[in-house]
């Protein structure tokens, strides 16, 4: 059996988890400080959670495909997006961003008010205030949203497909693996794949239910 | 001495807050009940709230002015807060919280040691005391170099034994800061003992400031009375007729011109009189209606027997010792020079 679609899985979704916790953490910090407008920015922000994939894909590759203005001025350094393991990752980090930054979010404002206006009238800058306070109080909220965008990444598929496609060995993830398989009839093939999605991802969400008892036990 | 000048409005839900004050060196505090604008008075004096128009500066240094369109941030106006709930940084150790504001380590140890708390230096704040935090947070205030403090309900999280600790600590503190410090407070006691300059605040609106020996010997409004902890007024006719009371009462013609609206008593000053003194001015032929047993003290509850005004004033409190009888309080007296006479 060849494994290379569970390292591709891995690889892009740990790409993409990193440029969605990034992106995700700074503009669920943003949203916190907006009053006006906030209802339709975080609508827009959270659309990809409602949205079918293939419009999502669609969206990708408007966006980064080769006859896009942003896939020509890339394609001028010889980076290409689609049909590579990298356009799956960004597919997979759009797909994910809701989780993660309705995650944060909700993390960042559980963080007790008078704390951070504390914080404030005794001279410190927000920045200082999100790194050093804000993040470490909402820590538990902000782990469990990286574990569940993590695992979102590991399940995606129909972006991925529309963008990245199906090479074998480059751009075939574990998800699109099973499609192959039981395209081409080879149900044991399909079974071994499944299997090993469900005992990871039943492993991921229960290592998330225990993590705030470990916490417990540490403190 | 710097001073800090107050003069703000902002509309906040259901009322308008209106607060005007000047303080430099003494201690002032605002005293109203919860929910009457002392906190949000704070917190625009602070920049954590803005007021929609007016004016806050320190000395010459300004903060808010809404026609200069100036808002100075929080952090750089050296407004030192002191939280009611500590507000402390819970994922840092007693030294980090201090450390975090003044960022030199050695002036952080001393600090500790000012507010002796150095054994507490590698604890977090909920492996703290209440005592504890709340001197971990008035270190951490002081580490912020404030050029103003603000004091908001600081002893409520507070036991009674610990409340008088720290009060003492805090009166220390501010003589020796140089600069004017506000106080919030609902409690009478506390802001008597604390601080120099009362300012009385209801429903959003500074309705009075006074020096607080004046405040409470001659409060010049209806809820300063209360706010003093008046537990007998009346409303008062033209005439010095007290309406719930049900008694005449003996006013100069003087201060019958004067238009007063409501009269005050407090309910340690009445003396007992005897049979003689039946029906005259000042006098009550008292009906007692229930005695509340205090810690050191008997509340007597009485009316004016035949009074049929029904109103929760009609009924007064008169405290006593101990030892004091209910039966044998018949007629008790008003001394009319320690009457509390009120304009509204």
């Amino acid at each position: 059996m060849d494994l290379s679609p569970l390292w591709i899985t891995f690889k892009i979704s740990i790409a993409a988890t990193a440029i969605v916790f990034v992106t995700g953490l700074l503009l669920a910090w943003g949203v916190t400080y907006t009053r006006k407008g906030r209802a339709v920015i975080d609508a827009v922000l959270s659309l990809p959670l409602v949205l079918p994939p293939t419009v999502m894909g669609f969206l990708i590759l408007i966006f980064i495909g080769s006859n896009s203005s942003l896939g020509k001025f890339l394609d001028s350094f010889g980076i290409k997006l689609v049909f590579t393991w990298q356009g799956a990752a960004i597919a997979a980090a759009v797909v994910s961003f809701p989780v993660m930054y309705r995650g944060i979010r909700g993390a960042l404002e559980q963080v007790d008010t008078e704390v951070i206006n504390a914080a404030r009238t005794l001279g410190l800058g927000e920045f200082l205030i999100l790194t050093k306070i804000m993040i470490p109080m909402a820590a538990p909220g902000i782990i469990a949203s990286v574990v569940l965008s993590f695992a979102r990444c590991l399940g995606e598929f129909g972006a991925t497909l529309m963008v990245a496609g199906n090479i074998p060995g480059k751009t075939r993830t574990m998800s699109v693996a099973v499609y192959t398989a039981m395209q081409s009839s080879d149900r044991s093939l399909a079974l071994k794949w499944v299997l090993l999605i469900i005992s990871y991802s039943l492993l991921i969400l229960v290592i998330m239910n225990l993590l705030p008892a470990i916490r417990r036990r540490r403190a | 001495m710097k001073t800090l000048k107050v003069d703000i409005r902002k509309k906040c839900g259901s009322f308008q807050l209106v607060s005007k004050f000047e303080t430099s060196a003494d201690r002032f505090a605002l005293l109203g009940a919860s929910g009457s604008g002392k906190s949000m008075t704070l917190k625009c004096i602070a920049g954590i709230e803005k007021p929609d128009e007016g004016f806050i500066a320190i000395g010459d240094r300004v903060l808010f002015d809404s026609k200069r369109h100036i808002n100075v941030p929080a952090r750089k106006r050296r407004v030192g807060y002191l939280f009611q709930n500590y507000a402390l940084f819970p994922n840092m150790t007693a030294f980090a919280n201090i450390n975090m504001i003044c960022r030199d380590p050695s002036r952080t140890e001393s600090l500790l040691n000012m507010f002796d708390i150095h054994n507490c230096r590698d604890l977090r704040p909920s492996k703290m005391s209440g005592g504890q935090c709340q001197r971990l947070a008035l270190a951490r205030v002081i580490a912020s170099d404030p050029e103003v403090i603000l004091l908001d309900e600081p002893f409520s999280a507070l036991d009674n034994y610990m409340h008088t600790i720290i009060e003492r600590e805090i009166m220390d503190l501010l003589s020796g800061f140089d600069g004017p410090s506000v106080l919030v407070s609902h409690d009478r006691n506390e802001v008597f003992r604390m601080c120099d300059t009362i300012g009385v605040m209801d429903n959003g609106s500074l309705i009075d400031i006074q020096d607080k020996e004046g405040f409470f010997d001659h409060p010049a409004t209806l809820v300063a009375a209360r706010l003093t902890g008046c537990k007998n007024i009346t409303r008062l006719t033209e005439d010095g007729f007290a309406t719930d009371w049900g008694i005449k009462l003996g006013l100069s013609p003087s201060d019958l011109k004067e238009g007063y609206k409501y009269a005050g008593y407090r309910a340690h000053f009445f003396e007992v009189a005897g049979e003689e003194q039946k029906g005259k001015e000042n006098v009550f032929e008292v009906q007692v209606e229930r005695v509340i047993e205090d810690t050191f003290s008997n509340a007597i509850c009485f009316r004016q027997k035949g009074n049929d005004v029904k109103s929760q004033d009609s009924l007064l409190t008169y405290i006593t010792g101990k030892d004091t009888d209910a039966d044998d309080v018949k007629f008790l007296k008003i001394d009319p020079s320690r009457l509390m006479l009120l304009r509204r």
